[in-house]
């Protein structure tokens, strides 16, 4: 068998995905988050009397309670692998990278395990957009002053 | 409105997300740091203000949100102190989601375990 069978193989049995079911499902489940939030702002400043920006604020730290449960009671692997980019695209994606870090490093202890690997996926989220946050600021004064 | 607008603008960020996800060999991790980097872009050319106005939490429920923070609290900072304030400043408002998710996460591992 040369080589241009074998890859004539391989895409054969390899499961095709079905993009635009992906796509679609990404879409309704990010949407679903985004219409549940405005909702949560709404609830939180009709009932606590607080202003948007810090409605919002109290959003971004449910969803990372949220994300950070999901994740520590299981749920979030398995439906990530259905909902697609609809559950890392908003802030539960920040809050599970940090989390799932967490419990797979546990048991090698809390300083040499848990400490060091801690930032092992979300540190590139950090890392980048401070750098990216940093160079676009500097270019903004050098163009205004 | 309100929540037709959030809905829109969050599901197709996710989408977009998934269009880049299937047809390019880049993994989440990727694509969580692009986004970011985007949404410091777009709160460099002005724009991310105006889309948390019109779309409200469909823009601040996503991680662009944090590249959002981070630029505008460190513009903030220039603004009040000057060159140093772009340091000290740069994670006023983000180290919310870091500060949030570092103790959530720590308490969580610790009473959890890893499910496989």
């Amino acid at each position: 068998m040369n080589i241009e069978d074998y890859k004539k193989m391989v895409k054969e049995f390899s499961p095709q995905e079905n993009r635009l079911k992906n796509i679609l499902v990404s879409f309704f489940v990010g949407g679903l988050i985004g219409f549940l939030g405005e909702f949560f702002i709404y609830f939180v400043t009709e009932c606590f009397g607080t202003s948007q920006v810090e409605a919002s604020m109290w959003l971004c730290l449910f969803l990372i309670v949220v994300g950070t449960f999901l994740t520590a009671l299981g749920f979030f692997d398995t439906w990530f692998s259905k909902l697609k980019c609809g559950l890392i695209i908003p802030t539960t994606g920040f809050a599970h990278s940090v989390a799932s870090c967490a419990l797979d490093f546990k048991k090698e202890g809390l300083i040499t395990g848990l400490g060091a690997n801690f930032f092992r996926l979300a540190g590139s989220v950090i890392l980048y957009g401070i750098l990216s946050a940093f160079f676009l600021c500097v270019i903004k004064v050098m163009l205004i002053g | 409105m309100n929540y037709l607008y959030a809905f829109l603008f969050a599901g197709i960020a996710c989408a977009l997300a998934q269009i880049i996800l299937d047809n390019t060999k880049l993994t989440p991790g990727h694509i969580t740091s692009l986004f970011t980097c985007l949404g410091a872009l777009f709160s460099f050319l002005g724009l991310y203000d105006g889309f948390i106005e019109k779309f409200g939490a469909g823009a601040t429920v996503l991680i662009s949100n944090f590249g959002h923070m981070l630029y505008s609290s460190a513009y903030q900072g220039y603004l009040e102190e000057g060159v140093l304030g772009i340091f000290s400043g740069m994670l006023c408002k983000s180290s919310l989601a870091i500060t949030g998710a570092i103790v959530f996460s720590f308490l969580v591992s610790l009473v959890f375990n890893p499910k496989d």
